[in-house]
């Protein structure tokens, strides 16, 4: 068909005058979408990663023939990802996943390049017209093993592999700590960081270091179960599985894990897709939403303190409890959060400091 | 004290992995071939020794066949650069990428299958007492590591089949017109070096975390390379060497582990402190007089006889 001058004017005036109504985006109603996740790790870490990729096979399962996924797996943080997430859009996905949370630079870049695509980053912070935001709230799962730890551990000290200090990890920290505090007030948490988030031998080292000089519980914010099989070995009280169950290599040690269960978020998001109807949001589910769920706990666990730990779990789904609440100190002992007030989540997002009872770390 | 023995513990299973696959690469760059593909032939001997130890549970057979698996990689890259004259340092970095992906499709079924550890060499008895643990309470390749220092350094210096080794590597032209077989020398040597690293590789299942995880020699293929230019290609520097890396990386996170003035230092700098002092290291034997850096003569070159 060819246009005439006339039409195409036509047709440009038209859609000029229609644009302001759709706002920016306008996204058409699809019979199938195809759906591009890229993950940092290996799909077989049986931690981090591997939870993400059973949420891209719950959303499979649900939806059927009428999605189409995609995945790159061991995607480095960095200009690498910019490469991939441009691949993903020109084989035509029309919902791209991140989900780590170093990927948010290129994000930011490739989304620019194809506004026709929905884009989703995993715990980031910079949001933009077809980038939406999503996140859980694992520090209520943290909450959940500062309890116990506060209970189980016999010299009151724990340890913290953790990847990088960005506030995730550090609210984890955080409540890891107060959570144990509540139990026990000489409860401190040691933090060691790593520069890495998946070096199996490197992690059961800084594992190996922590409990040689006296730490008896161990929780790790890294990508796999390494720690927690030095935990096994050296036979102290015990550890937390973090992402995924990590029971099946340590079933004597793990005590309960945090399970990210992201299959809902994504089967909403590509529902949203298909309806056209997506837009980028903002979300930060928890444990209420069933984003995080805990693993069993161990048979070694009192009763009493199982009990515990279920009413700090309930207490976080039905908003009695928040770990957060203060009065809160730092690690210097200076108040930063009043009596009563409970932190706000731009406040928790963008936190960079420890609470009374974290060694500081280097 | 008890904490200076535990802490020595650490140190040997950190080195042990590092101080195996250099001492392989030492003795093919002595041959006068540069095999990058060290990391990438110990992500295949650690899924070898995974699998059959899964499978098995025994650990010797175990570290056998994790070298037999190293020594069948390093004859892909023997064979494209001996046989074939292609260039040693692209052929060595896409075997590390080629064993970096083959590892991750075998393992990719072996996800969640912890495995057991091997156990110490000697009787538990013997390794009671803490200041006992540290000399008799580790598992055969931390012996093996030792006896093959020595090994080697009495091959290459004492030896005759030791001296044509080097010969091909200082002149690989007056070692051929004197009747003996340049490529035939470099391919044994190749096929040790794999050996050596598919062991090594062996070691993360079996002594330091036993599991499979994609790519969970993280980089020691690297450091181990980087060694054997930092021990000036000499078999008992390269034990040090081993050894110090073990210790800095190992004192990085028991210093962040116990407090202290370590710990201020950030965790970025420990993590470049390796490669940081191989460079060094380099700097200062440039700067020496002679200027010699003990390297093979004919390091890197394909050899290709005038007929």
């Amino acid at each position: 068909m060819t246009l005439s001058r006339r039409t195409f004017v036509k047709i440009g005036g038209l859609a000029a005058a229609t644009l302001p109504f759709l706002g920016t985006k306008a996204f058409a109603q699809l019979e199938t979408v195809k759906i591009g996740f890229i993950y940092v790790g290996s799909i077989n870490d049986n931690g981090y990663n591997y939870a993400h990729n059973q949420g891209r096979l719950y959303v499979e399962e649900q939806l059927g023939d009428k999605v189409e996924t995609v995945f790159v797996e061991n995607v480095p943080e960095g200009p690498d990802c910019e490469r991939v997430l441009r691949e993903l859009a020109q084989q035509g996905c029309q919902l791209i996943f991140a989900t780590s949370f170093g990927f948010g630079d290129s994000v930011v870049k490739v989304a620019a390049q194809f506004p026709d695509i929905a884009f989703e980053h995993a715990t980031g912070y910079m949001p933009g017209p077809n980038i939406g935001l999503y996140n859980a709230r694992f520090y209520e799962g943290r909450a959940v093993c500062g309890t116990i730890a506060g209970h189980m551990s016999k010299t009151g000290k724990a340890g913290y592999i953790g990847s990088f200090p960005i506030p995730e990890v550090v609210m984890g920290i955080n409540a890891l700590a107060l959570s144990g505090r509540r139990i026990n007030p000489e409860f401190t948490v040691k933090p060691v960081y790593i520069s890495t988030w998946n070096d199996p031998a490197k992690e059961a080292d800084a594992a190996r270091a922590m409990i040689d000089q006296g730490i008896d519980i161990v929780a790790q914010h890294t990508d796999g179960p390494a720690a927690l099989q030095v935990a096994a070995e050296r036979g102290i009280v015990g550890g937390f599985g973090q992402g995924a169950d990590m029971s099946a290599f340590a079933p004597e040690t793990q005590l309960t894990a945090i399970i990210d269960h992201w299959g809902p978020h994504y089967l909403a998001s590509a529902e949203a897709v298909l309806a056209g109807t997506w837009a980028p949001g903002n979300t930060w589910e928890g444990l209420k939403e069933d984003v995080v769920q805990m693993g069993p706990y161990n048979a070694k666990v009192p009763a009493d303190v199982v009990a515990d730990a279920e009413k700090v779990r309930t207490g976080q789904i039905d908003g009695s409890f928040h770990i957060f609440t203060g009065p809160i100190n730092d690690n210097t002992g200076a108040e930063r959060v009043a009596a009563g007030v409970v932190m706000t989540d731009a406040e928790l997002l963008s936190m960079d400091w420890y609470v009374e009872g974290v060694e500081q770390p280097a | 004290m008890d904490l200076t023995l535990a802490i020595i513990v650490t140190v040997v299973g950190a080195s042990t992995p590092i101080l195996l696959a250099a001492l392989g690469e030492l003795v093919v760059e002595r041959s006068g071939v540069l095999n990058l593909g060290v990391e990438g032939m110990m992500l295949i001997g650690a899924i070898a020794g995974f699998v059959v130890q899964f499978h098995t549970g025994n650990p010797y057979l175990a570290l056998f066949c994790g070298a037999l698996a190293g020594l069948a990689a390093s004859l892909i890259f023997g064979f494209l650069t001996l046989s074939l004259s292609a260039n040693q340092t692209a052929t060595g970095l896409a075997l590390t990428i080629f064993g970096t992906g083959f590892s991750a499709l075998a393992g990719s079924s072996y996800s969640a299958r912890p495995i057991t550890l091997m156990q110490p060499l000697f009787p538990a008895e013997l390794a009671t007492h803490p200041v006992l643990r540290v000399v008799f309470g580790y598992a055969f390749p931390i012996y093996f590591s030792f006896i093959m220092v020595v090994a080697i350094w009495y091959f290459l210096h004492k030896t005759r089949s030791g001296l044509i080794l080097r010969a091909v590597g200082e002149n690989d032209h007056s070692a051929h017109s004197i009747g003996y077989s340049v490529i035939g020398v470099r391919y044994l040597a190749v096929m040790f070096g794999g050996a050596m690293a598919g062991i090594a590789g062996a070691c993360f299942p079996l002594l330091l975390t036993p599991q499979w995880a994609e790519r969970m020699t993280g980089g020691r293929g690297w450091i181990a390379v980087a060694l054997v230019v930092f021990a000036s290609w000499k078999p008992f520097r390269l034990l040090a060497g081993a050894y110090l890396f073990g210790l800095v990386m190992t004192t990085e996170l028991y210093a962040k582990a116990g407090g202290g003035p370590l710990s201020a230092v950030p965790s970025e700098l420990w993590a470049a402190l390796p490669y940081l002092a191989t460079v060094a290291v380099l700097v200062l034997i440039s700067l020496r007089r002679d200027a010699s850096t003990n390297a093979p003569a004919c390091l890197g070159k394909p050899f290709l006889p005038a007929n």
